[in-house]
This record gives C-alpha cells, sequence and structure tokens, in this order.
C-alpha cells in the first residue's frame, strides 16, 4: 500500500493546481482497487445506472 | 409499403435501422446508406490507442448483419436531401455516392418516406492550421485507424523511453470549441497507466491542454455529485485525480496552429502560450458532414434545413439567448425538422440549440467554450425513441403533425447518461470513472444550484469501473451484430 509520504509528493506549497485539492490517502487508493470491496460497488452502480436508463426513456 | 431511410451506420443510425426493422418486420423498407464497410465501438478505440485492443476487436463487417435483418443496405455516403422531391415527382430523395469498392464513385437518388438523419459528426481537424494524422503534427483516436496509428507511435515513445529517453505527451483538445473532452480525459489516463505499467512512468511528463474553463467541465458545465458527506464538484474531482496521477494541465485554451513537435495556443485572459510535444493527441472540433439541401426546382436550402455548423435542425429553440435565460425546454424533444415533418435528425447530426457549457471568449474576442458533447447513450436513446415514433406513424398511431403531441420524447434535459472512462485497462488493477448525470442538460429550475438531481448524479473510481467498461464493450458489440437477445440490452 502507497503511504502519504509517496502520495504527498506530487503537492507543490504555494501552487494554485496542486495546493487547492484532495488527493486520495491509502486506504481511499487500497479500496479502489480491493475486490470484494469492488464487486460490491460494481453492484451498486450498475443497479444506480439502471436507474437511470429508466428514468431517460420516455 | 413505407420506407425509412437512415443516414449513417453509428451509435444513433444502427440503433434507429435495427429497432425499425425490428418493430415493422417485412411489411416495410428500412434502407441504411453509411460510407463505411464496418461497424465501430468508438469507445473502446481508446483501448486500441494504447495497444489493449487490436483495431478487429471493436469493428465487424455490417453487410452480413444487415442481411440477415432484412435491412438493406447502401454503403454510400449521402450527399444532398431534396426532401420535396424534383420537378415530375413530389417522392422526396437522397443523394448518394457509392464508397463500396463494387460500385465506387457511382450516385444513386434513394427515395424515402421517412428520413432519419444520423450521419455523425464531421471530424474538422482543417479548423486549426496543421492539426491531425492527415497533416502529420497530431494524433488522434476518433476512429480505430486514427487509434492505431496513435498505439504505433506510442509504443515507439515506451521504446525510447525504455532506452532511457524522456518523452512529452500532450493530450487533449485541438481548437476552441471542441467537444468529446471525456475521450481525451481516457486517453491521457489509460497512457500514465501503461506508463506505469511498463515501467517507463518516470521517462513521461504527461500533460493535459483543454477548452474548458475549469477542469472536468467535460462540456456539461461540469457535475456536483455527493462524496463523503459533501456536495462536490467535478473541478475538484478531476484536478484531485491529475494531481495524484502527477499529470499537469492547461485549461481554457484555444489551440491555434500545430506544428512538427509544439503548438501555439491563445488563453482566456489572452495570453499566448507554446507547448513542445513528443507525442500530442489532439481531439478535433466537430462539425456537420456537409449534406446540402435542394428544394423541387433545385434551389440550394441548405441554410434552411441545416444550421451553419451544418446540423440539421429540429424542434428546438434556437433563438439566439444570454447563457442566464437558456431553459431546459431549448432543447429539441422529438427531432424533427420543422419545416420538413418527415425529416428527423439524431445523435450528433442534430443542431443543439446552444452549448451546455457557459459560453466564454478570451479577451481577443476569440470565442473558447466546449461545444454540447451528445455520448452513446443519449445518441442510442434518441436513435431509438425516433424510431419508435416514426414506426408508430407508420402504424397509423397518428400522423406526422401529431408527433408532437402524441410522439415519443427524449429530451436531453430529462434523459440521463451513465458514462465509464476508462483510467487503466487491466481486470485486477485497472480503473475507471464511473459517473452517471441526470439530467444531461441542467435544468436549474428543477434542481437550483447544480442542475441536476443529486439522487441520480454519481461517480466514483475504482476497478468496478473499469469491470463495467469491459462487459459493456462485449454487451454493445453482441447488441450490435444483433445476436440472441439484443433487444433486452438497454441503450
Ligand atoms: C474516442 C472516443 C471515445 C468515446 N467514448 C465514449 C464513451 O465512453 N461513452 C459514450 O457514451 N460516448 C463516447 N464517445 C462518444 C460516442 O462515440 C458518440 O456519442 C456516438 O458515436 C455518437 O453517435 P452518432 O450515431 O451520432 O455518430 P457516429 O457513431 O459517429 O455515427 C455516424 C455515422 O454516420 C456515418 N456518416 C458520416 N457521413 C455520412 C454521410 N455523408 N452519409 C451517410 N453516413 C455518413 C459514419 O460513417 C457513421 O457510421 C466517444 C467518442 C470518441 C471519439
Amino acid at each position: 500500500m502507497a503511504d502519504y509520504k509517496d502520495i504527498q509528493k506530487n503537492i507543490t506549497p504555494y501552487d494554485d493546481k496542486t495546493y487547492g485539492t484532495m488527493i486520495p490517502g491509502p486506504f481511499q487508493r487500497f479500496l479502489r482497487t480491493c475486490k470484494i470491496w469492488q464487486f460490491i460497488r460494481f453492484i451498486i452502480i450498475n443497479l444506480k445506472m439502471l436507474a437511470v436508463v429508466s428514468k431517460s426513456h420516455h | 409499403m413505407a420506407r425509412i431511410v437512415v443516414l449513417g451506420a453509428g451509435v444513433s443510425g444502427h440503433t434507429a435501422a435495427t429497432f425499425a426493422k425490428h418493430w415493422l418486420g417485412d411489411k416495410h423498407e428500412v434502407v441504411v446508406v453509411s460510407p463505411n464497410s464496418k461497424w465501430n465501438w468508438i469507445p473502446s478505440n481508446i483501448w486500441v490507442g494504447v495497444g489493449e485492443m487490436s483495431p478487429e476487436d471493436v469493428v465487424f463487417e455490417l453487410a452480413p448483419v444487415y442481411k440477415k435483418a432484412g435491412i438493406d443496405f447502401k454503403q454510400a455516403k449521402a450527399v444532398s436531401i431534396h426532401p420535396e422531391g424534383k420537378e415530375g415527382s413530389d417522392r422526396p430523395f437522397v443523394t448518394v455516392e457509392y464508397t463500396d469498392p463494387n460500385k465506387k464513385g457511382e450516385t444513386e437518388e434513394v427515395e424515402y418516406d421517412y428520413l432519419i438523419n444520423a450521419t455523425g459528426p464531421k471530424l474538422n481537424f482543417a479548423a486549426t492550421p496543421g492539426l491531425g494524422p492527415d497533416e502529420g503534427n497530431s494524433l488522434s483516436v476518433c476512429t480505430y485507424l486514427h487509434a492505431a496509428e496513435a498505439n504505433t507511435h506510442f509504443q515507439n515513445a515506451i521504446e525510447r523511453m525504455k532506452k532511457g529517453e524522456k518523452v512529452k505527451f500532450l493530450i487533449g483538445t485541438g481548437h476552441g470549441m471542441c467537444t468529446c473532452q471525456g475521450a481525451a480525459f481516457e486517453y491521457i489516463f489509460n497512457i500514465e497507466h501503461e506508463l506505469r505499467e511498463a515501467g517507463v512512468r518516470d521517462k513521461a511528463e504527461i500533460k493535459w491542454i483543454s477548452n474548458e474553463q475549469f477542469l472536468g467541465d467535460f462540456g456539461v458545465a461540469g457535475l456536483h455529485i455527493k462524496w463523503g458527506g459533501h456536495i462536490v464538484s467535478s473541478k475538484v474531482l478531476a484536478e484531485s485525480l491529475f494531481a495524484e496521477r502527477g499529470v499537469d494541465w492547461i485549461t481554457g485554451a484555444h489551440v491555434k496552429e500545430v506544428q512538427k513537435g509544439k503548438l501555439q495556443y491563445e488563453l482566456l485572459d489572452g495570453t499566448e502560450g507554446e507547448e513542445t510535444f513528443d507525442f500530442a493527441m489532439l481531439i478535433p472540433p466537430f462539425s456537420g458532414v456537409g449534406l446540402k439541401a435542394y428544394d423541387k426546382a433545385g434551389n440550394d436550402i441548405t441554410d434552411k434545413v441545416f444550421m451553419p455548423n451544418g446540423f440539421m435542425k429540429v424542434d428546438a429553440d434556437y433563438t439566439p439567448k444570454p447563457f442566464e435565460e437558456w431553459k431546459a425546454s431549448d432543447w429539441p424533444k422529438y427531432y424533427q425538422n420543422p419545416d420538413y415533418a418527415n425529416m428527423f435528425a439524431v445523435g450528433i447530426a442534430f443542431a443543439p440549440p446552444h452549448p451546455i457549457s457557459k459560453p466564454a471568449k478570451s479577451v481577443n474576442g476569440t470565442p473558447i467554450t466546449p461545444a454540447p458533447p451528445r455520448t452513446g447513450m443519449p445518441s442510442g436513446i434518441i436513435g431509438k425513441t425516433v424510431a419508435r415514433t416514426v414506426c408508430d406513424v407508420i402504424e397509423g398511431k397518428y400522423s406526422l403533425e401529431e408527433v408532437k403531441e402524441k410522439g415519443h420524447h427524449a429530451s436531453m434535459a430529462e434523459m440521463g447518461a451513465a458514462c465509464v472512462a476508462s483510467t487503466g485497462k487491466s481486470i485486477w488493477n485497472g480503473s475507471a470513472v464511473a459517473l452517471t448525470v441526470y439530467p444531461v442538460v441542467p435544468d436549474y429550475d428543477r434542481f437550483p444550484g447544480t442542475g441536476r438531481d443529486p439522487e441520480y448524479t454519481f461517480g466514483e473510481i475504482g476497478l468496478a469501473g473499469h469491470w463495467i467498461k469491459h462487459i459493456l464493450h462485449y454487451m454493445f458489440m453482441w447488441k450490435a451484430q444483433l445476436k440472441p437477445g439484443w433487444t433486452l440490452i438497454p441503450e
């Protein structure tokens, strides 16, 4: 798992781009590729997308 | 027997033609006119552009599919529309020029009762001097052949980096009036992912250049989603991803000229700049494909049927208005031409009433505003909706004059879109941004502030999005080939 030290290297003090945003930490990054969590998200995202599809046909 | 002629066999036209034939059966004729022999699942061109798929993976031959379906396919390009017919005949027709190698250059007049124009965009590289693969200065992923060419350059770049060379990648939009930022966004993050996989990320400088006023505008005025107990703008989310992956960006840029290894641009604040690059993939602006229209006497009525940008006029409110006065109701619902009721335009081919993003000009007066995107899902839904309406008219459920009261409607202001933007193709460590937005065109009256319904507008990054993107590829290739159960796959 990447650590914060590695993650914060892309931030430059007072840079109006990188200093003003949020960068995901190690746990967030882990969740993005965690197979079990992503399988759950897969089901949820599919259901949400189907809901949007069904709202779009008139 | 009625005849529907569909111009274009892309996402919108193919959907319209196949559903119309499915609903009408052999009692009526469906003719498709399209210049390419192959159908292309365009979203996967991104993966062709980084060598993760081959061009053959993203296309199939149209002729056998149409033969099986009973659709008459003419491999030809439409040149002109004659909605009043010609002297001696009231039957409207389209003039087509064959691109089929067996009949190349031959022309034909194809008569129609109902016309569905689904000709999509012309890739208008000529709008920016030096832009595009033909000029040889920048690359594109808009067609599978362009994407394959981009991949050849990409693989060369990786080889150079493996030998220790530094390579600079510049990805984005090649003009102030471009749309389709999403495709460039997907490409830049697939490049970034592939370079990491190849172990050469440290040798690459990767930079984004785009006409968006802010990162994450995407031509839809950005969007807001619920995230960790907050309502967060796509600006923050996009900047987060760029910063996380070490990708720099320039926004509000109109690319003025592209030369070998460098380009010149103008920013909203009027400053001019130059960027050098080893590898540039820049999306061109889109226009209509350049169809002409003539009245019965042969007079040119192109201006009556099409907007100056070449897209066909439909039932939108085209009155020029300032951004503050834009309404959801300006957007077309039935896609019917106001002058010729039997003519419809779907997908990218219809003229939108105005951009979705707030218009902006540089201090020098150069317009720098993303044009409105009409992505795959709206294009598919609109194609199917119009096909349903035309079939209803053919079946006598209502007349063409009654379409606006009784027809099926699909306004982009009452329709959502699901978008999955790949940020790295790998079954186990790939990822994608999975987004839904509802409605596509913000309705600030219904949803004050953000213009969108927070229940149906969401997004997240992860492996699940990659799985969905991958499954969509196979699902839509299956559906477009009319394989068993194709009608059950939603568009
Ligand atoms: C690289 C890339 C990636 C994309 N990724 C996504 C994505 O992930 N998700 C998404 O929702 N959307 C995506 N899009 C957008 C999506 O591809 C378009 O929204 C969709 O293709 C539009 O459908 P269409 O039918 O209007 O146009 P097209 O699909 O472009 O079809 C137009 C058709 O008209 C034909 N034609 C052209 N000229 C003529 C003529 N004179 N006569 C007859 N036929 C003609 C063309 O050959 C083609 O068959 C992407 C676009 C690009 C370029």
